[in-house]
């Protein structure tokens, strides 16, 4: 290959950049392993990492059974190693996926229509809220505070270099948004108030009202799904204007964080607006049906600095991951799988009830409810883990005036014996510190 | 005419047919199976009231058999690095090493909760330390977040972090340069991250034109975004000068790291005066692209910049555990929820450990070695608008093709009944009717030259037939797709035949 380049040494090919700018010694980095030392230094790695765990954690991230024929498909190499499909006539799989990707989502969400996906929950969201400046022309937004607290996070981010001021609006004591406090906080110059449902606090939102409130402004309504299981049973947020979801919770591994899949949808008139990836169907120039990247004039390779947003990626093998979970479920087996997360949660809440106090129990919630202990949540946790047992998420560090609250979650996968054992290990701690009390008051009254 | 030209890689054969997943739904067919229920069952109408959905509309009810069909199906559609070279410029479309997906998948790395204790995470950890550290030695680079989902996330990321430096500094400043044979991403972040974006010129060698941007450079630049290699496959060659006549009046080099697999372990863009750079994980780290994604676009930057990093930040704690560290006043905040596309994290961990230091290096050579070969067998046949030296990718034009009326898309369609997926197509923007291939290290001599036959073979068909080529791809499933109609109604979603009254 040399000769036919018509030069000496491979370094020859490297003459154009400068000496100066040149490494000249090894990177220092671990020398090159085999096959079988990599494996072993990973299996290593997932030994420190909470294996053979029981756990209560939800909070954005949830473990639901994934079917094996998900991992069977994503694994086939014209899935897996194939590019974005601009060259469509040789991208058919791909596309022709991501258009049944974009129909059930629409279907599940209640919207006219979704894109091919977005990074995750939070992009999404802060994504959707320049969406909906974009629509309305206005600059600022309306946030509820029960809002998944790093999703605010990211969209606060996002906020400050678009100088969107975003107004926070706090919960009641059914853990649902404040809709006194939201009618003074929308106003003449806010595009968009989001909320998601279920909440951070797995509490169900009275969507209608809030759209209202919203629509009567002239503002749109943005709802975040972060718990996308919930559609099976939960009734979509059809009076929403934008969608933004979180799809992990459909056959994605929870693999510490991610790559998860986020998904806008939307309705029909706001669809030139919308960023990422779209699906379109038409013909060939034989008639015959087939599928294209469209829309193209939104994006950051056609319109540069114009582009609705830069983003250029979606997640399209981990969309396809939630497609074969929601073709696998469908239907009548994802209502079936939400029934039975229902179920779980209420059984768990209902015998944490009994020893410790659950809070938000006004309204409807989901597969996750909020726990109030005596003792702070994160002793308990830390006791639980010696039981082998990742206890709720303690809510403090994001809502210090919940104080010693904790998120439990419960899915199809938390069986009755766990909820048990985990609740009989609160039960015991509430009862030594109330006792505990109990000397201290009875040594006071002395 | 078409047996003249009949390429040794492809033929045709037999491919199913296989309708939306929709059209086999009937009631009654099943694909899943859940546990008896060991609770007590719930109400749902008393538990959610109004809140119960009741319908899930147009979902599909199919068995387990016709979905591994139908995906199966749709699989064998498309084109991939497993079925042969993908030489798609500025997109690295590396082989994607089979032990990657078997690691992501172990137990406890798949099933990690992002919010389970530092204590029982530190395996998570550990991957995360040991790749930042990796991927800071590969780029000689200061401090690094893993947290950005995709290249222009990372970039978006990276903007934040030039902008909050300058405001550190007393001013925000308002405009990034970018030349003009960069990204698309390049403006749109820029402008995402709240700047004007100023063009800059290249100069007759398709390099950044070091006397413009002397001129352009003032105090109102916050940064200029280079690529480098850039997207001609050039070497900057005055990076330092660059560099030095950014800083002397206080603005920042950002480098997009798109072709980095042209430097690793050759050059390290912090030794040439970048301050801040983001990696594509799934270009040059061997991540897999799954069709358009998931992604993950690290950004590393200089000391001077390593408190705006986005929050958290790993860190070893005095115990010699490792930990996150939340508490950073002067962040950016934070990109994306958790901590980024961790599962990218250990299949970029597990191809830097089967390559060690000696096998990086040869990986970077052999890419550059199988690019220039490319060069030397098309040169003469394919218009060549620069003639500086190539280093992972180089790009061709359709001059002379374009005088039979065949464009670089055209030949591109061509390209695929021969069995190859096309290269890059009219990018960059400063070559008209672009040609951009980059055939990664992964190539054998023997695919590079079937690659080379069947280029030269469609440069025949053009001068012999052009019509034949224009009309191209003939092999494929569907021809050229109406993509006006597609835009002008959209049909984004199936829905159902309206059934007869």
């Amino acid at each position: 290959m040399l000769k036919a380049i018509g030069i000496h040494s491979v370094d020859d090919l490297f003459s154009p950049i400068p000496a100066e700018c040149r490494l000249t010694r090894d990177l220092a980095i671990p020398q090159q392993m085999a096959e079988s030392e990599i494996v072993d230094w990973f299996k290593q790695r997932a030994k420190e990492n909470g294996e053979g765990y029981t756990s209560f954690l939800g909070a954005g991230a949830y473990f639901h059974y994934r079917p094996v024929v998900i991992d069977a498909l994503v694994q086939r190499g014209e899935f897996l190693t194939s590019y974005t499909p601009y060259q469509a006539e040789f991208a058919q799989g791909t596309l022709q996926a991501i258009f049944e990707f974009q129909t059930m989502i629409s279907e599940l969400t209640g919207m006219d229509l979704a894109n091919a996906s977005m990074y995750d929950g939070s992009t999404g969201a802060a994504e959707a809220v320049m969406m909906a400046v974009r629509i309305i022309g206005r600059h600022s937004g309306v946030i509820a505070r029960s809002l998944h607290p790093e999703y605010r996070e990211v969209l606060h981010t996002y906020a400050t270099h678009q100088a969107i001021p975003l107004r926070m609006v706090s919960f009641t004591d059914s853990g649902q948004i404040d809709l006194k406090e939201l009618e003074t906080a929308v106003g003449e110059d806010t595009a968009c108030v989001l909320i998601q449902s279920p909440n951070f606090f797995g509490t169900i939102e009275d969507v209608e009202a809030i759209a209202e409130i919203a629509h009567k402004h002239g503002a749109l309504l943005i709802v975040s799904i972060a718990e996308a299981v919930s559609l099976g049973i939960v009734e979509p947020p059809r009076a929403a204007d934008i969608v933004a979801m979180e799809a992990q919770s459909f056959g994605v591994p929870l693999g510490f964080g991610g790559p998860y899949c986020g998904v806008l949808a939307t309705k029909e008139k706001f669809v030139r607006q919308m960023p990422g990836r779209l699906v379109g169907q038409t013909v060939d120039k034989n008639g015959k049906r087939g599928f294209v990247l469209t829309l193209a004039t939104r994006e950051q390779h056609i319109r540069r600095e114009k582009a609705t947003s830069n983003i250029c990626t979606n997640q399209a093998l981990v969309a396809l991951m939630a497609n074969i979970f929601m073709t696998v479920y469908g239907k009548i087996g994802l209502r079936e799988l939400a029934k039975q997360n229902l179920a779980k949660a209420a059984y768990g809440a209902d015998q944490f009830s009994k020893h410790a106090k659950v809070l938000f129990a006004g309204a409807p919630r989901f597969n996750e409810f909020v726990v109030e202990t005596s003792e702070d949540p994160y002793a308990i946790n830390s006791r639980l883990l010696g039981h082998k047992i990742v206890g709720g998420f303690p809510l403090k560090k994001f809502y210090p005036e919940l104080g010693h609250a904790a998120l439990w979650c419960c899915t199809e996968l938390t069986t009755r014996s766990m909820i048990d054992t985990a609740v009989g290990l609160v039960a015991e701690s509430e009862r030594s510190v109330r006792s505990m009390k109990d000397v201290e008051r009875e040594e006071v009254v002395r | 005419m078409t047996t003249k030209h009949i390429t040794r890689k492809a033929t045709r054969h037999i491919s199913q047919n296989e309708g939306l997943i929709f059209e086999k739904s009937s009631p009654g067919k099943a694909a899943w199976k859940l546990p008896p229920l060991d609770v007590p069952e719930v109400h749902t109408a008393k538990l959610l009231g109004k809140q119960e959905r009741k319908d899930l509309g147009d979902m599909p009810e199919v068995s387990e058999i016709e979905i591994i069909r139908h995906f199966t199906r749709l699989s064998t559609w498309n084109y991939a690095i497993d079925l042969g070279m993908y030489p798609l410029g500025s997109c690295t479309m590396k082989y994607n090493p089979r032990v990657n997906e078997f690691v992501s998948r172990i137990e406890g790395l798949a099933n990690g909760h992002p919010y389970q204790a530092e204590k029982i995470s530190q395996g998570a950890l550990r991957i995360m330390k040991t790749l930042s550290d990796c991927l800071l030695e590969i780029t000689g680079m200061d401090a690094i977040t893993l947290q950005p989902a995709a290249g222009a996330h990372g970039e978006l990321t990276g903007m934040l972090m030039v902008r909050a430096y300058q405001e550190s500094k007393g001013n925000a400043r308002k405009k990034i340069l970018i030349p003009d044979s960069a990204h698309g991403t390049n403006p749109a972040t820029a402008a995402t991250a709240g700047y004007a974006v100023e063009n800059l010129k290249s100069n007759e060698r398709g390099m950044v034109d070091v006397a413009a941007l002397a001129a352009q450079m003032n105090e109102d630049v916050a940064a200029l975004m280079v690529t480098n290699p850039n997207t001609l496959g050039v070497f900057e060659q005055d990076i330092h000068q660059i560099a030095e006549l950014m800083h002397a009046k206080g603005g920042l080099l950002y480098m997009d790291g798109a072709n980095m697999n042209a430097l690793v372990a050759k050059a390290r863009p912090g030794d040439f005066g970048a301050d801040v750079m983001h990696l594509n994980l799934h270009k040059t780290f061997s991540t897999p692209h799954g069709g358009g994604g998931p992604g993950s676009g690290p950004v590393a930057v200089k000391k001077i910049l390593e408190p705006f990093l986005p929050t958290p930040v790993v860190i070893t704690k005095p115990d010699g555990t490792l930990g996150f560290e939340y508490n950073r006043p002067q962040s950016v905040g934070r990109v994306r929820a958790f901590y980024g596309n961790f599962g990218m994290f250990i299949r970029a961990l597990a191809y830097i450990f089967a390559n060690g230091p000696d096998g990086l290096r040869q990986t970077t050579e052999d890419a550059v070695l199988n690019a220039n070969y490319i060069r030397k067998g098309l040169e003469g046949v394919y218009d060549l608008p620069y003639s500086t030296p190539s280093m992972h990718e180089v790009v061709f034009s359709d001059k002379l093709q374009s005088k039979k009326g065949v464009k670089t898309m055209d030949i591109a369609k061509r390209l695929i009944d021969y069995g190859f997926h096309p290269y890059t197509t009219a990018f960059p923007l400063i070559v008209a009717g672009a040609l951009m291939i980059e055939p990664t290290e992964s190539e054998p001599k023997e695919e590079l030259d079937l690659f080379i036959e069947a280029m030269k073979s469609i440069a025949e068909e053009v001068e012999e037939d052009p019509q034949f080529v224009l009309d191209a791809p003939y092999n494929t499933r569907i021809s050229r797709l109406d993509e006006t109609a597609a835009a002008r109604k959209p049909v984004l979603r199936w829905k159902p035949e309206p059934s007869a009254p």
